[in-house]
């Protein structure tokens, strides 16, 4: 397996969803290739970073704000 | 109403998660919240069940908030299909490892500003996808069927926008490392 055709299957080994089979040539390509080893860990860890981090937390106030004025809106519907 | 009203506050975190990372402003968010939720109780009797009231209100929201987007830019279009065509992400390059844990080189609000800063970079039709997938955990074909999109096309906009973020963030991460390897000298 080469780096281009293990890249095209980087989503299968990211999600865990690669039918076993090709599971195990991918992961037999990750064993002796460490570049594609670090593009693995580090996108993984890009995903993790973006998933753990509330980047636009909606403050309680404006909360409030928007659903009084959502509300209202829809009631002259 | 009151059972509207529970729908709002079940998804309104989400919908103005996702207007701002497409619209970057948190004023026209705001709007987007409001219009989306609007729009979506005006429609209810088109909302056909046949997919979750979820990603029918997320595809309204979207839609709105590119519709946002091009206000802004005087009436310019956009689409989620605009600068999808790069080069970048197609074959790793930068290729350090991120050890130590660059959650342990900045704090908090600073890695918020990193990540903000990197995804807002992305080209939108990118973004959006990363966000909904990644961010906000839609399948893929949930993806798909939000933005109109083949899954095929999702499955490969998804990877370059995974690719270009880690690519984008790795230039960051070098840096805090070096940073820290300096001040650990001195």
């Amino acid at each position: 397996m080469t780096c281009t055709e293990f890249l095209a299957q980087l989503d299968e080994m990211l999600d865990q969803d690669a039918a076993i089979p090709l599971r195990a040539d991918l992961q037999e390509h990750l064993e002796d290739c460490e570049h594609c080893e670090i593009t693995l860990s580090t996108t993984r860890k890009t995903i993790e970073i973006y998933r753990s981090h509330e980047l636009y937390a909606l403050p309680d106030d404006l909360r409030e704000r928007l659903h009084k004025a959502i509300l209202a809106k829809c009631k002259k519907c | 109403m009151a059972a509207y009203e529970k729908l709002v506050k079940q998804y309104d975190r989400q919908v103005f998660r996702i207007a701002q990372h497409i619209v970057q402003n948190r004023e026209d968010a705001e709007d987007v919240v409001q219009d989306a939720f609007l729009k979506a109780y005006e429609k209810l009797d088109q909302f056909q069940g046949n997919s979750k009231f979820y990603t029918w209100l997320v595809r309204i929201a979207v839609n709105e908030s590119l519709m946002r987007l091009r206000k802004r830019r005087t009436g310019r279009m956009v689409s989620i299909d605009e600068d999808v065509e790069t080069e970048e992400g197609s074959m790793p390059r930068d290729l350090a490892d991120w050890s130590p844990d660059p959650e342990a080189l900045y704090g908090q609000s600073e890695m918020g500003d990193i990540l903000r800063k990197t995804i807002q970079g992305l080209p939108p039709g990118f973004r959006v996808v990363f966000v909904l997938r990644d961010v906000e955990g839609l399948s893929t074909e949930e993806t798909a069927e939000t933005l109109g999109l083949s899954i095929p096309a999702v499955k490969s906009r998804l990877l370059r926008a995974r690719l270009q973020l880690r690519e984008r963030l790795s230039r960051y991460f070098k840096r805090g490392q070096k940073q820290q390897a300096q001040d650990g000298v001195k």
